[in-house]
């Protein structure tokens, strides 16, 4: 195992991004390749859960857009990501929000943490 | 625990041709065959890593070489040509006496696995050592290796047949059944090759065309895109 480790290691950048968790609001800002121009994307919601450790650490973000739920799963250390701003901390009492899929309206709201 | 690597005909794969040979012909009837050279190594597992353009790459480690040439086969002496390579220590006192032999000959401690080469690429000497430096990034590779055994299994796990029918309407202890074997009063007989239930897993399997993403020399790793058939731990033999 520590040779895959040691793998991981030397192909994995270790990403530098600002603590989230569960709860709260983010912005992601993705780089999109479309032939040679790349350029950024704004992806704006709630990160509904945090998933795995280490190299393969992923985080889902959920929003809602024009009334369809779309949940987006970024790698934490993808390359690609070009900068996560933490708009704001969510008061919530468990790691995996799934329950949000269930509710929609004012009831989707989470109430938001003074840090 | 000695197999020899039969390459009898070779999949002309990428437009290379091949020839059939036959184990009396001469060294200069190989010509159209194409070359190849190879490694023993042993399956670490699996992690991915990120492209240059950020996709999530799966890959297989593999931990392959040193490997010791044991053995040099030639037309003349054994009617065929080959190179044996010989993988992973073995302690003394496990090691048959006739083995001790053959690896003092060599002039190497008793190593686990030996296996044939029978077109390997560089002329090579008793007593040489194989690294993973044969392989650079951007190669394609065969991997073989034994896959995991599954035991005696039915026709839905074996073959992927669907089961006969529904689970209701009278229908009882049928779900994963292979339904008819054939035909009545002709051919009366069941024809060979029928897919039936049996051993699943645990045989020799040869995944073809996986790319070489990364090449540690200094510890001896190799990094395969895509999975390779074993269990963690399993001898797999790399072909170039």
């Amino acid at each position: 195992m520590d040779l895959v480790k040691f793998v991981e290691e030397q192909n994995i950048v270790k990403s530098t991004l600002p603590s989230f968790k569960a709860g709260d609001t983010v912005s992601v800002y993705y780089k999109i390749r479309e032939g040679a121009k790349e350029r950024i994307q704004l992806y704006q919601g709630v990160v509904i859960q945090r998933n795995s450790t280490g190299a393969h650490e992923t985080f889902t973000v959920r929003k809602v857009s024009n009334g369809i739920g779309v949940e987006r799963i970024f790698p934490v250390n993808s390359p690609n990501i070009d900068k996560v701003e933490v708009n704001s901390h969510g008061k919530v009492r468990r790691a995996k929000l799934f329950y949000l899929r269930e509710l929609t309206g004012k009831a989707a709201r989470i109430k938001s943490k003074r840090v | 625990m000695i197999i020899n690597q039969t390459f009898l005909s070779l999949p002309s794969r990428k437009g290379e041709e091949c020839l059939e040979r036959s184990p009396t012909a001469s060294m200069d009837s190989y010509k159209l065959i194409k070359k190849m050279s190879g490694i023993i190594g042993k399956k670490v597992g699996m992690t991915s890593i990120f492209d240059e353009t950020g996709k999530n790459i799966p890959c297989t480690v593999i931990e392959a070489g040193p490997c010791v040439v044991t053995q040099v086969k030639s037309v003349e002496t054994d009617g065929y040509a080959a190179v044996q390579l010989a993988y992973d220590e073995k302690k003394e006192k496990n090691t048959s006496g006739p083995l001790k032999g053959h690896f003092a000959k060599a002039g190497t401690t008793p190593k686990k696995k030996l296996v044939e080469f029978t077109t390997f690429q560089d002329q090579k000497s008793l007593g040489d050592t194989v690294t993973v430096e044969l392989f650079a990034a951007g190669d394609f590779v065969d991997v073989v290796g034994t896959s995991k055994g599954k035991g005696f299994q039915g026709v839905v796990k074996r073959h992927g047949f669907g089961g006969v029918g529904m689970a209701t309407h009278g229908q009882h202890n049928r779900l994963r059944a292979p339904g008819s074997l054939g035909a009545s009063s002709w051919p009366s007989r069941v024809f060979k090759g029928m897919r039936m239930a049996g051993q699943t897993g645990n045989s020799r399997v040869k995944v073809q065309n996986l790319e070489v993403l990364k090449v540690y020399n200094e510890q001896n790793l190799l990094v395969v895109k895509g999975s390779i058939p074993g269990a963690k731990g399993s001898f797999v033999i790399i072909d170039k």
